[in-house]
């Protein structure tokens, strides 16, 4: 699916949360959505996902516009994940699979719920409570209920934030062989570059609500004239307002 | 509106309820303490007030009938703070469900969860006090769809606090019911309340319910208009709460609270 921002704004009272942005992400292709704590990163997401009402701008997913009449059927092809989200605790992993499976109406979701379990490695604790998971394993559930309906269109705030290296790697290596094998278009909100290095076809760099850069990683890095992304990051992250 | 999801999401509260013995014992423990209490107290005016000398349990089957309000509003505010408790509500606002099949999954399973913890309470009354609310006949059906409506209908209007102000409005969810008691006239006739608060009480489909469950059990008398009035006010209200849903959750999308809406 390709997801197209236009002149997307959001004011919370006199607050600019978001500032006029604009960016296309082609069908399956990752966007790596960066920037500091505060830059509007989440509220982005947010009226990506409609969640929140932007004050103005449009959003299309593969020509369609993301409003209340289309919402619910585009809402079918996509989904998210993101460790400061939960699914209930008292339920088990399966059971939790089970309820949103149905909710986004997978055909076969006891097939498709066998597959995600393979392909993560979730049958160790498949009927425990999702509640009395470490991280490590949450997180990995948490991205089997962001696969459970074959998204089209995903996305991934700070996927492996939290993460031990071995537990976070797994998780990007899972997602990069995904997509290998099914279509699948990332808009990815990371603080890890090492992480947006290897998924990204091309990152956005926010500030203060506004898009203050974007290219590709190796663009980036070498307009900035610094060693590596993280130097980039915080070269943007630092100057007073700098447009490029 | 589709029945997949509203199953999908019914599940979800049935598989809670299923998986914890400390939730169906709390859904069963509250409503037998209320009919043990108003059990006592019923025996004692049944055997010192005239007014309830020929009837056994008008009192008790109130309290029976009033806890069947109490539990469905509950029920519904319930399953929306486990919502809010367990930091689910981004997950739940991004699947691909409407918010009216939000609110008849809510409501579906309302019913289960107040039914699971009164349905053994009112059989406790029977060779506990002599007393059952079966014997209402017919028209209990009416004032229990009634009742259930209107309770609803107050679960509405508190998770819409709830959507539109976030979990700080919790302690609301608790109080509402106790709020609107006075005015149910529950436990006694209309005409107990002063004038202008009998005027506002009418305006409330309790007062009818209530009004009509006494004449039934002491006179003998059913009068189907008297319910008919008291589905049609709850029905009135019922749709009064969706709206102002809707509203809320239109304000809250607007104020961005619906995304990491939890504890």
């Amino acid at each position: 699916m390709k997801l197209e921002v236009k002149n997307l704004s959001k004011k919370f009272n006199s607050t600019i949360a978001v500032d006029n942005i604009s960016f296309i992400i082609e069908k399956n292709k990752t966007l790596g959505l960066l920037g500091p704590n505060g830059c509007g990163k989440t509220t982005s997401i947010g009226m990506m996902l409609g969640l929140i009402t932007p004050t103005s701008g449009q959003i299309f997913i593969d020509g369609i516009p993301l409003d209340a009449i289309n919402r619910i059927k585009l809402l079918r092809f996509m989904n998210f994940a993101s460790p400061y989200i939960e699914l209930p605790k008292k339920l088990t992993v399966k059971q939790n699979l089970e309820v949103y499976a149905r909710l986004y109406g997978v055909k076969k979701f006891n097939q498709r719920i066998d597959e995600m379990v393979l392909d993560l490695n979730l049958h160790n604790f498949l009927n425990k409570k999702t509640g009395e998971l470490s991280s490590g394993q949450k997180n990995r559930v948490a991205l089997a209920k962001s696969l459970i309906n074959k998204p089209k269109l995903l996305f991934l705030d700070e996927p492996t934030a939290s993460l031990d290296p071995d537990v976070g790697d797994f998780v990007r290596e899972y997602i990069e062989n995904y997509k290998k094998k099914n279509e699948l278009t990332i808009l990815l909100a990371s603080h890890n570059m090492n992480e947006v290095k290897r998924l990204c076809n091309k990152v956005i760099m926010m500030k203060q609500g506004s898009i203050v850069d974007s290219g590709t990683c190796d663009e980036l890095i070498k307009k900035h004239g610094r060693k590596n992304l993280e130097d980039t990051f915080l070269k943007i992250a630092r100057s007073d307002n700098e447009m490029e | 509106m589709r029945w997949n999801r509203i199953f999908a999401l019914s599940l979800r509260h049935v598989y809670l309820i299923k998986g914890s013995f400390p939730r169906i014992l709390d859904l069963i423990y509250w409503p037998t303490i209320q009919i043990f209490l108003w059990g006592f107290i019923s025996k004692f005016f049944t055997l010192s007030s005239t007014y309830y000398e020929n009837t056994v349990g008008v009192i008790l089957s109130a309290a029976i009938l009033y806890d069947f309000l109490f539990r469905s509003s509950i029920s519904y505010n319930m399953m929306f703070l486990e919502e809010i408790w367990s930091r689910n509500f981004t997950n739940l606002f991004i699947a691909p469900i409407k918010l009216s099949e939000i609110i008849a999954a809510l409501t579906f399973t309302a019913i289960f969860r107040t039914l699971v913890g009164l349905v053994p309470a009112a059989f406790l009354a029977i060779p506990f006090f002599g007393v059952s609310i079966y014997k209402i006949g017919m028209p209990l059906i009416f004032l229990l769809l009634t009742l259930y409506i209107f309770g609803v209908t107050l679960g509405l209007l508190v998770t819409a606090g709830l959507v539109r102000f976030g979990p700080s409005f919790e302690n609301i969810a608790w109080a509402s019911l106790f709020f609107l008691a006075p005015l149910g006239c529950i436990y006694y006739p209309i005409e107990i309340l002063p004038e202008w608060l009998q005027f506002i009480a009418k305006l409330l489909p309790l007062v009818h319910i209530f009004e009509e469950m006494r004449n039934i059990l002491i006179y003998g008398i059913i009068n189907y208009s008297q319910i008919l009035k008291a589905i049609i006010i709850s029905f009135i209200y019922f749709s009064f709460g969706v709206i102002i849903f809707y509203l809320s959750y239109n304000g809250a999308k607007d104020r961005g609270t619906l995304i990491n809406m939890g504890e």
